[in-house]
């Protein structure tokens, strides 16, 4: 099992606002809207340094929405930030046709999503928005892993032209991955080679698997570990090719079991190569109050969740 | 343009409009016939439109050019026929209208890629938003070019319109031009019975916008002078809404002044009624 060690936590939503401030600097087309929630986005070097650039909407996602798509026409690269569960559910209908029907280069960037916005409850963990965003026609889904891979997935999505939807989170978790990596949109990437089941996480659930990795390989199973930061499109080159190794699949997401990571790869194994799948996400249910961690270990989104996954995917084989 | 030159393209467009739904069996004559004489005098007359020899260009940016966005997107057949008849796609064209494989979608779309279209609107309300982005965007461009839109009565129920109305004049968007087609018809009725919007000139002014209304707006001759009284108040740091009062079906005797023409089509007969009272003034596509 490849190491991977890490010096400090930090916020995906930190990440965020860094690739924020750099995108202020280098590219003058890039502007920042806001429903409110300028702090928790982390937005606020952006700000001091283009407050031309910045646009406070208030409590309104959804005009948010509308005037992103309108500040595309005149070539500027809008960022609609707020929490995922009003970036998305709030607000499909506006999403769905002033910019995915539409087809205009908004980037909707969504922090606190999933469980692990923690102690403010269910009304504010979204579980559905993968789902309800990879179902748009056109729409580009990121969910990266830590500070570093949202960082560059932040400043990889300006240069990209289409809708996005860019997914991160609150809570602090380690930072293993590259300051300088070079974020590829659709391009799965490989976190550890193995041949005896591919592990297929997505967000904080990346962190995750490769601890249920050294556990794993302590007990003579050698996974693979596979980061799918872009949920569409999907890299059904690199699954299958994983899963024709491997022979079984389990996926790790912190989202609801329906229409997300899961499925997405069902749909790929089921057409293509049918091996046994194992899902580690929350099992159709609304989250609720409670820290991070506590909400992780009930949910059955920690790394021992997918040791247990990856066994049973294992046994399933032959 | 000269009024009377202005009012001939208008018995052409509603023509268009009565001809297109008829032939589909389908779309929304009502709020379309209504609007005639301000999207005749809007791109006839009162707009400043990219040009290359002669003929309207399009390209999506729109910069150096006033734009134009339809919230009530269910009036599509007016907005196609003065996008046609203006030399942004071949008049033939609206013959298709709500066919398959066509570029005239039941609701305006830049999906098919139509020319002179560039957001989809039909899900109401959200109209007013994506033109005060237009505006930003402008406002960065330094382009000081207008953005006009153009909404409905009855659309006014919808929630976002109040979230886009409190935004413009907090970010002092200026170069902007919101009509609403007040002909108090939607679909289940009389938009006082079905929801009352009272006074929406009130409302818009509470707001912190410069409201004017225009009485008669299927007179030719006052949307003109009306809309040249809008641009003379914008530009100034504050929103300009337009009450514009219409009637649905304006120009056909049997459609007029009612909801129930909002989204039924003239059979064969009607048609011919119709038409008898629109005078053929460009040639029938």
């Amino acid at each position: 099992m490849k190491k991977y060690t890490y010096t400090e936590k930090k916020d995906t939503r930190s990440g965020f606002g860094a690739g924020m401030t750099e995108l202020g600097q280098e590219n003058d087309n890039v502007v920042a809207l806001c429903a409110d929630l300028v702090g928790s986005l982390k937005l606020a070097p952006f700000i001091k340094e283009n407050p031309d650039r910045f646009f406070q909407c208030g409590i309104s996602e959804a005009n948010m929405i509308g005037l992103s798509a309108g500040l595309t026409i005149g070539g500027k690269i809008p960022f609609a930030t707020t929490f995922a569960n009003f970036a998305t559910g709030r607000v499909y209908d506006q999403i769905r046709q002033s910019v995915a029907y539409s087809n205009k280069n908004v980037k909707i960037c969504a922090s606190h999503a999933g469980i692990t916005l923690g102690e403010d409850g269910a009304t504010h963990q979204i579980l559905e928005d993968i789902g309800m965003m990879r179902m748009l026609p056109g729409m580009t889904v990121i969910n990266p892993c830590d500070y570093n891979q949202t960082k560059a997935a932040t400043k990889a999505i300006a240069d990209f032209e289409g809708p996005v939807y860019l997914r991160f989170g609150r809570p602090v978790v380690p930072i293993f991955t590259d300051p300088d990596q070079k974020f590829e949109i659709g391009k799965a990437w490989m976190v550890n080679e193995g041949k005896d089941v591919s592990i297929f996480a997505t967000g904080h659930l990346v962190w995750e698997a490769i601890q249920a990795g050294e556990m794993l390989e302590k007990e003579g199973i050698d996974a693979e570990i596979i980061n799918i930061h872009t949920i569409k499109p999907l890299d059904e080159e690199a699954i299958l090719k994983s899963v024709r190794k491997t022979g079984c699949a389990v996926s790790a997401e912190e989202h609801n079991r329906l229409g997300g990571l899961g499925d997405s790869i069902a749909q790929v194994l089921v057409k293509n190569q049918l091996v046994p799948q194992e899902y580690v996400a929350v099992d159709d249910s609304f989250g609720e109050s409670g820290t991070p961690e506590k909400l992780m270990e009930k949910y059955g989104l920690t790394a021992k969740d997918i040791v247990a996954a990856a066994k049973r995917a294992i046994e399933r084989k032959s | 343009m000269e009024i009377k030159e202005l009012e001939k393209i208008a018995s052409q467009v509603r023509r268009d409009i009565v001809r297109m739904v008829h032939a589909c069996q389908s779309g929304h004559p009502g709020g379309s016939l209504g609007c005639t004489e301000l999207l005749v005098a809007l791109y006839f007359d009162q707009m400043h439109l990219k040009e290359q020899d002669g003929e309207v260009v399009f390209d999506m940016n729109g910069e150096g050019e006033d734009l134009f966005f339809l919230s009530n997107g269910h009036i599509s057949p007016v907005w196609y026929s003065v996008l046609a008849r203006k030399g942004y796609f071949p008049v033939k064209e609206l013959a298709t209208f709500r066919d398959i494989d066509s570029r005239l979608q039941g609701h305006p779309t830049t999906h098919e890629g139509l020319p002179g279209i560039r957001i989809a609107s039909g899900s109401l309300g959200q109209g007013n938003s994506v033109a005060m982005g237009a505006a930003l965007a402008k406002r960065l461009n330094k382009d000081d070019h207008m953005v006009y839109v153009l909404m409905g009565d009855g659309e006014q129920q919808e929630g976002q319109v109040w979230e886009a109305a409190t935004f413009a004049p907090h970010h002092q968007i200026g170069h902007l031009i919101a009509f609403i087609d007040l002909n108090g018809q939607q679909i289940d009725g009389p938009t006082v019975e079905v929801m009352n919007n009272r006074d929406l000139g009130k409302k818009y002014e509470a707001f912190g916008w410069e409201v004017m209304t225009i009485t008669q707006g299927n007179d030719m001759a006052e949307v003109v002078k009306g809309i040249t009284e809008a641009r003379s108040k914008a530009g100034h740091g504050k929103p300009v809404m337009v009450l514009l009062e219409t009637g649905m079906g304006y120009g056909v005797d049997f459609m007029m002044g009612s909801h129930k023409w909002h989204g039924v089509a003239p059979n064969d007969e009607q048609l011919k009624v119709a038409l008898d009272q629109l005078e053929e003034t460009m040639g029938d596509y």
